[in-house]
């Protein structure tokens, strides 16, 4: 893998000079590294771009790394990964993206992620989204996250797309069977002239199912957001989504939730708040020493952790 | 040393609350600023910290004009300022305003010691955020623990510390008080009703009306202030257990 790929690495998955376990590093449109473990299988598709990771752990948890990395302007990469956790496995997954560009030139990935989850699995699932390079290029990051979890099975979903990424559409659709929980917590940042939506799609269709979902956003600069959660249940089930967004600068945040409950005894609940960091925050962390500019770095930080 | 001379401060819509503060808030002792609702002890205690500019008048610390200093400034020669409603942070933890405090990363151990002082078990607290989830009185104690805890803060600014905690945690705060007293040369500025925190005082400014009325050691000024509470029922004069 080349330098810019490694800086990446380190960005989006902690990456420390190696990955231990099982892994697939891709690099601009083409698999530089990959190994399977014991429990964790990864093979090429064979129809299109893409890897499929086949995880039986259940004794021990694991760690898979699916990290994707663009080095350079001119480079279009759409892959397509299925996940496969058996009944009672238990792993995680770390599955970042990186776009750099030093050129002029779009440079793009999309991934799309689709996760079938058995009964009583349970799979954490951090990505983390970042642009970095100097180039006047778009760096572009489209992710799609499709998820079918089985009975009684668990997801955590800890995603975070941080400044540099000109444009973003994300989507994620779940499907939740009988006593199935989702959490997603999701966080944004957008500067400059940048734009990302993300649409949030959830079905609980099974009895005691439930899902929580959490994004905070900060629209700095000229940016835009939009943030559009649809969350159904068809069912005996619970769901929570909150939108909270930080305005700076010019910055756009436009949070559409819906609810649609289609059982007596779905109990769905949405929560949003958009505005301006506080005064008062500011001034509390200008009595403790800080500037106005460090106080409001670190409530942006705070928020966004 | 603090000397507020000729303090005048107005509203943004012209109403004058304090009309002409004289105090010289003594090095290394405990000053208490009492007095009824409204008198302007609130927005004395925001002038000291810099949260609201003078409209007249200057404000001396250890020498210095510090009159139209910032917040940021005046908190690094050495003035901390508890707020009387605590701000909440959605992110950051109560870990985080402890480390803000003290200007570096804490060991389990220091934070357990801090948050102990105001009544709290650090094991529950540390990683919890500093937002709604918290009742009034544990944000409340976590507020005077970051005053407490400031580094080199040799000013220590207490608007009403008494409201809104538990009689436990009132007395570990009033032993955190005694302690500073007795173990530093930290000022302490008490914005308080409270009987017991003013008898642990070495002086008492009785402010009313925006003026200071009376100023004094405890001694001259408790006992005409306790008269008064055996003849008034005004808030001032609530000194009972059951008033916290």
């Amino acid at each position: 893998m080349n330098e810019i790929t490694e800086k990446l690495l380190t960005e989006i998955s902690d990456y420390k000079g190696e990955f231990k376990g099982a892994y697939n590093i891709r690099e601009d449109s083409d698999c530089v590294a990959r190994q399977s473990s014991k429990h964790i299988k990864i093979t090429a598709k064979k129809d299109k771009p893409g890897i499929e990771i086949h995880i039986s752990c259940k004794e021990e948890q694991e760690t898979v790394y699916i990290p994707a990395c663009i080095t350079h302007s001119g480079i279009s990469d759409t892959v397509y990964n299925d996940f496969i956790v058996e009944d009672g496995a238990n792993v995680i997954i770390v599955a970042g993206c990186g776009v750099h560009s030093d050129g002029k030139e779009e440079a793009r990935h999309n991934g799309i992620h689709r996760f079938i989850i058995g009964k009583g699995a349970k799979v954490l699932y951090k990505e983390k989204h970042i642009g970095t390079g100097n180039g006047t290029g778009e760096r572009n990051i489209d992710p799609v996250t499709e998820v079918e979890m089985d009975e009684d099975s668990y997801l955590e979903m800890d995603t975070m797309q941080i400044s540099g990424v000109s444009h973003s559409h994300r989507i994620t659709k779940a499907n939740l069977a009988a006593g199935a929980k989702l959490i997603i917590r999701e966080r944004l940042l957008t500067d400059h002239e940048e734009k990302v939506s993300s649409d949030f799609d959830v079905s609980m269709n099974g009895d005691d199912s439930a899902v929580d979902l959490v994004s905070r956003s900060v629209a700095k600069g000229n940016s835009y957001q939009e943030y559009h959660s649809v969350i159904r249940g068809n069912c005996r089930c619970s769901g929570h989504s909150e939108c909270d967004g930080i305005l700076s600068g010019n910055g756009v945040v436009n949070a559409a939730p819906e609810l649609h409950a289609s059982n007596i005894d779905a109990s769905l609940i949405h929560e949003a708040a958009i505005g301006k960091i506080a005064g008062e925050q500011i001034i509390k962390l200008c009595t403790l020493g800080l500037t106005e500019e460090e106080a409001e770095q670190k409530i942006i930080e705070g928020f966004l952790k | 040393m603090l000397e507020l001379k000729n303090i005048h401060w107005k509203t943004p819509e012209g109403e004058e609350i304090l009309k002409g503060i004289d105090l010289t808030v003594p090095e290394g002792k405990l000053t208490v600023i009492t007095g009824p609702n409204g008198g302007g002890k609130t927005s004395l205690a925001k002038i000291i910290a810099g949260l609201y500019e003078v409209s007249e008048g200057s404000i001396i610390y250890n020498g210095e004009d510090i009159t139209h200093m910032s917040i940021t400034d005046r908190a690094k020669k050495g003035i901390a300022y508890a707020f009387q409603q605590p701000v909440r942070f959605k992110g950051l933890s109560v870990r985080d305003l402890l480390e803000l405090a003290n200007e570096e990363k804490l060991s389990e151990d220091k934070l357990c010691g801090m948050l102990a002082t105001v009544g709290l078990c650090a094991q529950e607290y540390i990683n919890r955020e500093v937002d709604a989830s918290l009742s009034g009185g544990e944000s409340k104690r976590i507020e005077i623990a970051t005053v407490l805890n400031r580094k080199g803060a040799e000013l220590l600014v207490f608007d009403e510390p008494e409201a809104g905690i538990d009689l436990w945690s009132f007395s570990n705060l009033i032993s955190a008080f005694e302690s500073i007293k007795k173990n530093s040369n930290r000022s302490l500025v008490i914005i308080s009703h409270q009987e017991r925190i003013m008898e642990i005082a070495d002086y008492v400014a009785v402010v009313t009306d925006g003026k200071i009325n009376t100023f004094g050691p405890k001694e001259e000024i408790l006992p005409t202030i306790l008269s008064g509470n055996r003849q008034c029922s005004c808030p001032m004069h609530s000194t009972t257990k059951e008033g916290l």
